[in-house]
């Protein structure tokens, strides 16, 4: 068949034996391991019970139920055009090789999604489909959006064996639903993500990381105050009792913001610039400082101005700020009410769980959205196949 | 274009589903006179034209729920309106539907500048978003060309876009949250003032989708700070492949102007007898863009230049001041009313990959000459949304027929180069049979799929976005 790239992809066939460092595969001993989108439909169609759809899983919330389905034979990228700022690749393609190529373009991936294998102790080998499936989303979403905002087309596998896209590859579509924002972040719920095609970005001539020592309080109010200049800021974050703000572009420009901010922001800044930066920004992304530290993981989105509020209810959790306050990574002990915390300003998801901990990872939702969100996945999956995919 | 026939059923309960209404509503907020449905026929897309049964004018959100219920309950057609400026016919009714518009809903709600959002009434205009949050510094970025008229309700149903998405994004990366009422009268929250969701993004799906989901009566939209400046350059080039390698340039070298828009010839003209900017007269025309400092202008603009002096330009025009940076705008912006001038046009929209900007100029051109119709190209080069313009006279007999044609061939060259049939301006009635050349059955069943979700008796605008046959079988339910 036809890719949208023009590739060809292959044809169906007898499904590849599982790949042997793929931890998933080696906890059920069975995994289907697809070459085609013909394949992956031939799954679906054949499957008895519920599947567990499987990219490198590094970024799984939980653990998987079902007979796993992985995706690393959906592998390569269709097209590339660093002129039109476009990449399409198959959902299995690793991550590591999308950056690498983009890299030799001196391009990137504008949204850095997180690396959690460490936060999460996983091993594998992340995928583009699950960065989109589970939109992750680094940083830089302050100012250039999340996964979701650069996937510009998919295609996708539903729970009716029936190959779908939606989409394409051009900036500006809005040629019927836009199914694109509906799969991002569904975590396997609605179908298999078989094809990404993504906006990528040029990576800029310079970059600078403000640094200033505050507490969580006066921090947040800095990440505030920042995020309200015109600046144009690429990371504002608190972590560790200090504050960090990135500026990227042109060497001039970001010398001039860097130095704008200093001037409008009090405090006592220092400059960090190379890889000082790239590595701060890399453990904010990664969640580093909770790597190997005992306790659960939450991760709240919330209205940054109430972040540090709710955070000061939870008493001896420790905090790390992203998003200006937007993105909160909690660790705590097992008893703490995070969603109770939160209130009405956000949502948590228990992202590492503790033993004995028996709320559910993902957080409520109000009855109405309930409904239509699983009148939804009924209509996608009407087999309830994928009903182990948003854990 | 075929429209369904209209409900004898439903038209001839006429009176007692306004009578319904007004049961339901204040007085004034039910117009059944025809002398004032009149008003409601048509919206931008004026070629096409049907009274509605009855508008409804509702202020609150609760007055959306309770006509919306009763619509449902008596299985009566609603078709929402906005401001009435779609290009697509999102708007336009039929004899048996009831329009619901949201014009008397234009409140501001919240204005919060710590956590950037400001929440409204969808009702309100575009550019009145910004003018409530500007004194402060900020604005709302997604600009379409109507936004003087336009409502927050229809930007949203459409996605829209605008000349500064390149930076900036469209709708959908500006909306932050909205109240929703589903065709059953149900009050849905989606959002909020915070990034994201953690569930299924149901926001992201009903965020253009024409209306037909449901009826946005709150939108929680992001506000940026603005920025301390921005200028423009006017650059010249003998053909239309030597100024679509530049734009790729600039994009390449990670230069991010605002705006990159593009003119071809027939536009050029037509702009220049019209406006008298003072544009060279060239193959291919670019404005481009740039925000910041005076500095970091000036830094941008010395890359730029740098990049398309490699081109060999006709010109390259730089805006010492402010009447220079406005004159430079000036053709670009008279040019809808300059094609108009000359004559009736139709505006295209589809979108393509920026690198087939030459081939799929050059085969405009070849058929344009075959239809035997003149066709002017403006459009949004950074990120490969076209407006073709084809000039029409609606006066002689099969003149709009043969522009239909020859629009749809150009937005089937669209989708052949790996682009879409609509970039900004939504399907509406004008694309909605054409859905096919871009998506399977299998595709669109799975779209449709969606609508039964939310509206599974498809009383809500639904005769638009899916060719009529495709959807028959879900209208008649």
């Amino acid at each position: 068949m036809q890719a949208p790239g023009g590739a060809q992809v292959e044809s169906a066939g007898g499904c590849l034996p599982p790949d042997p460092e793929d931890i998933y595969a080696k906890m059920k001993g069975a995994a289907m391991r697809p070459r085609s989108e013909a394949e992956v439909s031939e799954a679906i169609r054949a499957a008895a019970g519920p599947l567990a759809i499987v990219g490198g899983g590094t970024r799984r919330l939980g653990e998987v139920s079902g007979a796993v389905v992985e995706t690393g034979g959906l592998a390569g990228v269709r097209l590339y055009e660093p002129g039109a700022l476009t990449l399409v690749a198959g959902a299995g393609t690793p991550l590591a090789e999308v950056e690498a190529l983009l890299a030799g373009e001196r391009q990137r991936l504008a949204f850095e999604p997180p690396d959690l294998r460490g936060l999460l102790g996983r091993s594998g080998s992340s995928t583009l489909g699950g960065v989109a499936a589970a939109n992750a989303s680094g940083p830089r979403r302050v100012q250039v959006g999340a996964c979701r905002d650069a996937m510009l087309g998919l295609r996708f596998v539903d729970g009716r064996g029936d190959v779908v896209k939606n989409g394409g590859r051009v900036m500006k579509n809005v040629t019927g639903y836009d199914l694109v924002k509906l799969l991002a972040g569904s975590r396997g719920a609605l179908g298999v993500i078989t094809e990404v095609s993504l906006k990528v970005q040029a990576v800029p001539e310079a970059e600078a990381t403000l640094i200033c020592e505050a507490g969580e309080v006066a921090g947040l109010a800095l990440l505030h105050a920042a995020l309200k200049t015109p600046f144009d800021l690429s990371g504002a974050a608190w972590a560790g009792g200090r504050v960090f703000l990135r500026v990227e572009g042109l060497a001039g420009s970001v010398a001039y913001r860097a130095g704008a901010l200093r001037t409008a922001l009090a405090g006592d800044w220092r400059l960090a610039d190379g890889t000082e930066s790239t590595k701060i920004w890399r453990d904010v992304r990664n969640v580093a400082a909770f790597a190997g530290k005992p306790g659960a993981v939450w991760r709240l989105v919330v209205k940054p101005t109430a972040a540090a509020g709710i955070v000061a209810q939870l008493g001896a959790a420790q905090a790390i700020y992203d998003w200006g306050g937007g993105l909160v990574w909690l660790l705590t002990e097992a008893d703490a009410d995070v969603r109770g915390a939160v209130g009405g300003h956000g949502h948590a998801t228990l992202v590492r769980s503790l033993p004995g901990m028996a709320q559910p990872l993902l957080p409520p939702e109000a009855p109405a959205v309930a409904t239509l969100t699983a009148r939804l996945r009924a209509s996608f999956d009407p087999r309830g196949l994928f009903a182990g995919g948003t854990a | 274009m075929d429209m369904p026939h209209p409900s004898p059923a439903i038209l001839s309960r006429r009176d007692q589903i306004v009578a319904g209404l007004r049961a339901l509503l204040p007085g004034d907020a039910v117009i059944d006179d025809p002398a004032e449905t009149r008003a409601y026929e048509c919206d931008a897309l004026a070629a096409y034209r049907c009274a509605p049964l009855a508008v409804v004018l509702p202020r609150t959100t609760a007055e959306v729920a309770a006509t919306l219920r009763f619509c449902h309950d008596n299985r009566v057609q609603v078709v929402p309106r906005g401001a009435g400026t779609s290009l697509s016919g999102g708007s336009m009714p039929t004899a048996d539907s009831v329009v619901l518009g949201v014009a008397r809903m234009n409140a501001v709600l919240e204005t919060d500048y710590d956590n950037r959002f400001i929440r409204v009434q969808s009702g309100r205009t575009n550019l009145s978003v910004t003018g409530a949050v500007e004194a402060e510094g900020f604005f709302y970025a997604p600009d379409p060309s109507s936004q003087l008229a336009c409502a927050i309700a229809g930007n949203v149903a459409m996605n829209s876009g605008g000349a500064h998405c390149l930076k900036y994004g469209v709708t959908t990366n500006n909306l932050l949250g909205v109240t929703l009422v589903t065709m059953d009268g149900t009050v849905v929250e989606l959002g909020g003032p915070w990034a994201e969701t953690a569930g299924l993004d149901l926001l992201g799906v009903v965020c253009g989708s024409e209306g037909q989901l449901g009826v946005v009566t709150e939108a929680t939209l992001r506000i940026l700070p603005k920025p301390e400046g921005a200028r423009p350059v006017l650059v010249g080039f003998a053909s239309n492949e030597v100024a679509g390698a530049c734009v790729s340039d600039i994009i390449k070298a990670g230069i991010l102007p605002v705006a990159i828009e593009f003119m071809d010839r027939p536009c050029i003209r037509a702009c220049e007898a019209f406006a008298k900017a003072g544009y060279p007269d060239c193959e291919a025309l670019l404005i481009i863009e740039v925000e910041g400092s005076d500095a970091e202008i000036a830094e941008q603009l010395a890359r730029i230049k740098s990049i398309a002096l490699s081109h060999d330009p006709v010109e390259f025009r730089e805006a010492a001041d402010e009447d220079q940076a406005r004159r430079i705008w000036l053709g670009r912006k008279s040019a809808f009313g300059a094609m108009g001038q000359i004559n009736d046009y139709m505006c295209l929209d589809g979108t393509i990959p920026v690198s087939s900007l030459p081939y799929v100029l050059k085969r405009i051109g070849e058929l344009s000459r075959d239809f035997g119709l003149e066709v002017g190209n403006v459009f949004h080069a950074g990120d490969g949304n076209m407006h073709p313009l084809i000039l029409y006279n609606a006066n002689t007999p099969g003149q709009l027929e043969t522009c239909e044609a020859l629009g749809a061939e150009i937005l089937k060259l669209c989708v052949e180069v790996g682009g879409c049939l609509t970039g900004e301006h939504g399907v509406g009635i004008e694309k909605r049979d054409l859905m096919g050349v871009q998506y399977t059955p299998a595709d669109l069943e799975v779209q449709m799929r969606v609508k039964d979700v939310f509206d599974p008796r498809w009383l809500l605008n639904p005769a638009k976005v899916f060719p009529l046959d495709a959807s028959a079988g879900r209208r008649a339910g």
